[in-house]
């Protein structure tokens, strides 16, 4: 019954802290704990009071240097549902654009006393390095193009929630791979529950290097949606990045949208081969891009769902982090 | 205790309570995960075959309102299961196998006041080893055992732990 999160890399490197920076410092068991614990945060959430107890005291403190609506803002639910004390504070408002450095924005977050600090970052390694400077809690909540682990876990979340155990699911991750830092943690988390994997992009967003880590670790590529689109379960749409985008990663707009969207052709193509196929979207959509209307609505979305589980996850990993002896390694 | 004693315990403790109720009416049985989850799955049994109608059961979690939460390692939240009938103005029996320092009861009565408003709420436990940390009671209680803080209670139920039901007191180190 009882759990960690902590990884030895990640305790020895701060004195027993427990980090989530990232799914691939989760064992499987870790995951399966997370989302089972995910599934009763669910049920609080359909309750009339929503609140529990659990963390009262404790401070959490949502540190956004990118924009964000749906983690952020389940962080902060998910933090008050559990009786924690939650602030925000985001990079543009705040002394960062008078020039502080992350470090001393951090440490000067820290030295009011917070158990727990959610960051979102525009650099790779950011939560990494934070959780390295502070004696609390760190949570990535994004950094850069590595990783977004409650993204991964939420999204594994919902897809089990409609499809059931995803052993042996073939879930096809689609777009922008190589801006995507939901893709890797979707990758790691998804892979650990036994689902197979096909990513899809134009081969100008298939990030360099992909090949060898597909051979190594099993899974597919494809620049062929059409074709792998009858074959799956589940197909994950990822934004087009175009805040990331220095030009000259697909002629126009359209022209990706009529490779790599999901269409509505495309939609009827999927529910004629499999009626249960499920689709996903992390969001923010660029509607009538990366995913038409259509299957943004239809019966085959989860995209709403995606949402509400991710406040219950949330939930779920600060219960974890939060909860238990303080600087205990196990 | 033996698993007669265990069953003859859980018999009278089901028809006190329906004593006490005078019937199932509004009767909800709430078991405390994880073994109280099976008892009370068990008095509910008993009831429904003394009073030929169908009483709600359902499961409690209390992990997420513990006031230990910070001095043991994480506890992953287990089940909880509340009848659709709800619990307002319903008379809830809380069930665990072991009554010992009342936290868990306390932490119970908190989770409940979250889920509604019951008419009243009693306890009912397999074991009273006595060692209270604060002031609560059972009202129905299957054996007293007079225990040393310093001893364990165990009590294996045959649905959960897959052998015989027992109750013992082990591992008291005799100094």
């Amino acid at each position: 019954m009882t759990t960690m999160l902590n990884t030895p890399a990640a305790s020895a490197a701060t004195g027993g802290r427990r980090h989530l920076l990232s799914i691939a410092d989760l064992d499987t068991a870790q995951i399966r704990t997370l989302l089972d614990t995910a599934a009763e945060m669910h049920g609080v959430q359909q309750r009339e009071v929503k609140k529990l107890p659990t963390l009262r005291g404790r401070t959490v403190v949502n540190l956004f240097f990118e924009d964000s609506t749906r983690t952020r803002s389940s962080f902060e639910l998910a933090g008050k549902w559990l009786s924690a004390d939650v602030i925000n504070i985001s990079g543009k408002g705040s002394s960062t654009s008078k020039g502080e450095s992350l470090r001393d924005t951090v440490l000067t977050v820290a030295a009011m006393g917070v158990d727990a600090l959610v960051i979102r970052h525009g650099a790779s390694g950011a939560a990494q390095q934070v959780s390295q400077w502070v004696d609390a809690h760190v949570i990535n909540a994004g950094d850069g193009t590595h990783e977004h682990p409650t993204q991964a876990l939420l999204d594994a979340y919902t897809m089990e929630r409609r499809l059931g155990s995803l052993e042996g699911r073939h879930v096809a991750i689609v777009g922008d791979l190589t801006h995507s830092r939901v893709v890797r943690s979707n990758l790691l988390c998804l892979r650990r529950l036994g689902a197979r994997i096909t990513l899809v992009a134009p081969p100008t967003l298939m990030p360099a290097g992909i090949a060898s880590w597909a051979a190594a670790d099993g899974f597919d590529l494809s620049n062929d949606l059409d074709a792998v689109l009858p074959t799956v379960d589940a197909v994950m749409m990822l934004r087009v990045q175009r805040e990331r985008m220095s030009g000259g990663f697909f002629p126009t707009p359209r022209e990706y949208t009529v490779g790599y969207g999901l269409t509505r052709d495309r939609l009827n193509a999927l529910v004629a081969a499999n009626p249960d196929a499920v689709i996903c979207h992390p969001g923010p959509m660029n509607r009538g891009l990366e995913i038409a209307a259509d299957a943004a609505d239809g019966a085959q979305s989860l995209i709403l769902d995606q949402v509400s589980a991710g406040v219950a996850v949330r939930m779920s990993v600060l219960y974890h982090l939060l909860s238990g002896e303080e600087g205990s390694a196990q | 205790m033996s698993p007669g004693d265990v069953s003859r315990a859980l018999r009278r403790i089901a028809h006190e309570i329906l004593e006490r109720n005078k019937g199932a009416d509004d009767l909800v049985v709430l078991g405390i995960p994880t073994r109280g989850v099976a008892l009370a799955k068990r008095l509910v049994a008993v009831m429904e075959e003394v009073e030929g109608r169908p009483v709600p059961v359902g499961a409690l979690d209390v992990t997420m309102h513990r006031d230990d939460l910070r001095r043991q390692p994480t506890r992953s939240p287990m089940h909880t299961d509340i009848p659709p009938s709800g619990i307002d103005d319903k008379v809830v029996v809380l069930v665990d196998d072991v009554l010992y320092s009342g936290r868990t009861v306390r932490a119970a009565l908190d989770a409940l006041s979250d889920l509604g408003r019951p008419r009243a709420v009693r306890l009912a436990v397999l074991v009273d080893r006595g060692h209270r940390d604060l002031p609560i009671r059972a009202d129905h209680v299957g054996k007293n055992l007079p225990t040393s803080s310093s001893e364990r209670v165990q009590v294996r139920l045959s649905e959960h732990d897959g052998v015989d039901d027992e109750v013992r007191i082990a591992g008291g180190e005799h100094r």
